[in-house]
């Protein structure tokens, strides 16, 4: 393997999912000499991207595998809709002016799309699913990056970026176990979150958060974010603050993804490790309420919760990557879940009592609610009676971090107000600037691309 | 964790156990007719395992898509779990049960059936061969031929057509219409499910690289077997309804069926296993590699002895080469039910198994 120390590169892209990828595929188009740097070794390459499926993209009209139109208000709509008027709308609106020219970029750089999945068909006309997902996506630019010239390392940790004078001079990182110093004129920071590193959420949100469960890539560990906020590079975004979702407890520490999802709570009472029921499981539709329930998972004693259903709910969602726990009674079910069995039965027992009669609606929000117990149950509210009964355990799943670095729209980052000489960043170490809170499907992928490109061609620009 | 994956789980509990980590995902949805079968389903009954295992083609496209291969916990190896189920349940399904694996994954077996066969023509051609005919006839008569290949062929046709309809059975399958045997040999002739849905082919040669050049190497296989096939049903048809016995000038129809059948089979034989020795074998069902090439080989060699014998005539060759030839033939066809071959057969089953439930779910 040839070395990657000892030569000055046009520029240098750290990390190695979407945003570092476009961003690497854009600089090399332009005759740029790129070298990536990714943490992960290559079966584990891609970052959070090899777990994403979709790319929320504004179209005039039918659009490859997008139906209808979906214009910029009423994107920029559904960003201020989740965000609650956290973010930057310069930034917002270009992004998803940018994300239309995205798509077509997107085919001709390998990635193939396929109709919405089955599940999924409210997003037809708002997000373009990748074929096979983020890894097939990720695996697609990275034969692109190769087929034009860029270098890229795994197993490639960067410890520190030298900046002096607002300027990138160099940068430290540890590849396949060596010390290297490596050399470059440019470069992208695309190394994602922190959402990996424990100790930094633990700092954040308090001791709580070392039972999170990190639904995403172990790799993103937020090494350089640290490092640039500690040379003075300006942040944006709530530094105690991630986005956590309500999944399967039972999913593995880090790297769960997708199948992790339950989306079984809505058809559930949901109680406590003591048996007790804390918030309205029917409040709304479970795409509008998984990210509420990550944080009330988060505030019950040891950040777990229980969601029962019985026989005849067993259908009515996605199926789960773990069977359910099964059982011809409550208090059997209990003793499953390791629930205290009396206390689990009074509960049901007082739900079941609150339920009215009325007309159940799976798929809207039927009103069928209970009356005289709190919390209440607003929807969906059906007595837990048919055996056998199932439960699932919920744990607080953590999707990303929103600290990053502030960007403008040509992806420089700054310190102290003042743009750094030659640094850029994409990705969800930059989204933060337009992602200030919640979520919008796909928009990451968008963020990251938009960005990625932009950054990529900046930085070539600066060194051509 | 609930999740054992333990090394004693059977090849169909293991596919089980994978399948059911793809219906909580659905990420390769587009890829192939595998996954909208599988997801249609919230539990996987042994049968329903069977069925789509039988449906998978092998493309990869999931494997490489994956975001739970090893050294994720899921490891998750869907074309290997298949692939797996497919060579235990086709062994299960043959008639008569002893000759059930043998052929499938043992190329040895596979090479001794060749050299058995050829030795058997080469005895034949000493023992009934006298100059009755003209061409090849002169070394083994018409009806030596006749008594030796109709068994050799309705016998094997006979064997994988009850192995077909125990598969039927467990898969629980309805009664035929005609509209998805269309569909099913219209997949079949395209090879729709080794096309990578929206992807341009599917991923084998070229690791995560998509690619086409197997599935046009199995369209060479198939056309020229096919061919190949027409042309001796044309001299057949020749030989006793006109009269007109072998051997037949270049500008006829046997030949004309047979000279390009032949050429696409071997290229395409040649093709298949060029691309089986790059593709990642631990992808497909590890103990049946040999026995796949060598049926590949098999394949090749029916072609390429044909084209030889004709290169040949009129020249010393002609006897062992029609041996040789007739021998490969011969190999070919008694082996069939159990070799790879047979997949073309349960493959055929499985898609128009699957164009039932997928008329029936609407």
């Amino acid at each position: 393997m040839t070395r990657v120390d000892g030569i000055t590169w046009d520029v240098v892209v750290v990390g190695g999912g979407n945003a570092a990828l476009c961003a690497a595929i854009e600089a090399a188009e332009t005759g740029a000499r790129v070298l990536m740097l990714e943490a992960a070794p290559k079966t584990y390459r891609g970052g959070n991207s090899r777990h994403t499926r979709n790319f929320r993209c504004m179209h005039h009209g039918p659009l490859s595998v997008l139906t209808g139109s979906y214009e910029e208000d009423e994107y920029f709509d559904d960003l201020i809709r989740v965000t609650k008027g956290k973010t930057d709308e310069d930034l917002a609106r270009m992004t998803i002016r940018d994300s239309e020219a995205c798509l077509p970029w997107m085919e001709r750089h390998g990635v193939a799309f396929q109709p919405s999945l089955s599940g999924t068909l409210s997003l037809s006309r708002t997000n373009a699913f990748f074929l096979g997902g983020g890894k097939a996506l990720v695996n697609a630019y990275y034969n692109t990056a190769e087929d034009l010239g860029v270098t890229v390392r795994y197993e490639a940790e960067v410890t520190h970026v030298t900046v002096e004078g607002g300027r990138f001079q160099g940068l430290d990182a540890r590849i396949g176990g060596q010390d290297v110093r490596i050399e470059g004129r440019a470069l992208v920071l695309a190394s994602g979150g922190f959402q990996a590193d424990i100790d930094w959420l633990a700092d954040a949100w308090g001791p709580a958060a070392r039972n999170f469960l990190i639904r995403g890539t172990p790799y993103n560990r937020g090494v350089l974010l640290r490092d640039m906020l500690d040379q003075g590079a300006d942040s944006v975004g709530d530094p105690t603050q991630c986005h956590a979702v309500a999944i399967d407890g039972r999913s593995p520490k880090f790297d769960g993804g997708i199948v992790t999802r339950l989306d079984c709570v809505p058809f559930s009472v949901v109680v406590n490790r003591d048996g007790d029921r804390f918030y309205d499981e029917g409040e709304d539709v479970w795409p509008k309420r998984y990210a509420i329930w990550g944080r009330l998972v988060a505030a019950q004693p040891d950040q777990v919760a229980y969601s029962i259903i019985d026989s005849k709910s067993i259908n009515l969602f996605m199926p789960s990557v773990f069977p359910p726990e099964k059982a011809d009674t409550i208090e059997g079910l209990a003793q499953k879940l390791g629930l205290p069995g009396n206390k689990l039965r009074e509960t049901v027992d007082a739900f079941n009592a609150a339920c009215r009669a009325g007309t159940f609606h799976p798929t809207e929000l039927d009103g069928l609610a209970t009356e005289g117990i709190t919390p209440p149950k607003t929807n969906w509210a059906r007595p837990i009676t048919e055996p056998p009964f199932y439960g699932y355990s919920l744990r607080p799943g953590v999707t990303f971090t929103y600290l990053g670095l502030r960007v403008d729209r040509t992806a420089r980052v700054s310190a102290g107000g003042a743009r750094l000489h030659n640094i850029w960043a994409a990705g969800e170490i930059m989204a933060g600037s337009i992602l200030g809170e919640g979520y919008l499907a796909g928009f990451g992928m968008t963020i990251g691309t938009v960005f990625g490109r932009i950054a990529g061609q900046e930085a070539a620009a600066h060194v051509a | 964790m609930s999740l054992d994956i333990t090394p004693t789980l059977t090849a169909t509990e293991e596919a089980r156990r994978q399948v059911e980590i793809c219906n909580a995902c659905r990420y390769c949805e587009g890829y192939c007719a595998v996954f909208p079968a599988a997801f249609a389903e919230r539990e996987f009954a042994d049968a329903d395992i069977t069925q789509l295992a039988s449906l998978c083609h092998n493309c990869r496209g999931c494997y490489y898509a994956c975001q739970y291969t090893d050294p994720h916990e899921f490891a998750l190896n869907l074309p290997a779990a298949l692939a797996e189920v497919r060579v235990e349940s086709w062994a299960r399904f043959a008639w008569p049960g002893p000759f059930a694996r043998l052929f499938q994954t043992n190329g040895v077996a596979l090479a001794a059936a060749l050299v058995v066969g050829t030795a058997l023509i080469f005895a034949a051609i000493r023992a009934l061969g006298t100059g009755a005919g003209d061409g090849f006839y002169a070394y083994l008569s018409h009806s030596a031929m006749v008594a030796i290949f109709a068994p050799a062929f309705l016998f094997p046709l006979l064997a994988l057509a009850v192995g077909v309809r125990r598969y039927w059975a467990e898969v629980g399958g309805a009664r035929v219409a005609w509209a998805d045997l269309k569909a099913a040999l219209v997949d079949a002739g395209r090879m729709r499910n080794l096309s990578g849905g929206a992807a341009e082919g599917c991923n084998y040669e070229k690791g995560d690289r998509y690619s086409v050049a197997r599935k046009h190497a199995h369209h060479a296989v198939v056309w020229g077997f096919l061919l190949c096939f027409a042309s001796t049903s044309s001299g057949t048809v020749l030989h006793y309804l006109f009269d007109m016995p072998a051997p037949y000038p270049f500008l006829s129809l046997p030949k004309l069926l047979g000279v390009p059948g032949g050429l696409l089979l071997t290229v395409g034989a040649v093709g298949l296993a060029v691309l089986k020795l790059k593709a990642d074998r631990a992808l497909g069902a590890a103990g049946a590699w040999g026995g796949e090439m060598a049926f590949v080989i098999l394949l090749g060699l029916t072609g390429l002895t044909g084209l030889m014998l004709y290169a040949a005539t009129g020249t010393g060759l002609v006897g062992p080469l029609l041996a040789l030839h007739l021998g490969t033939v011969l190999a070919f066809f008694v082996t069939l039910p159990y070799s790879k071959m047979a997949h073309a057969a349960y493959r055929l089953a499985a898609l128009t198994r699957d164009a039932q439930q997928r008329r029936a779910r609407g």
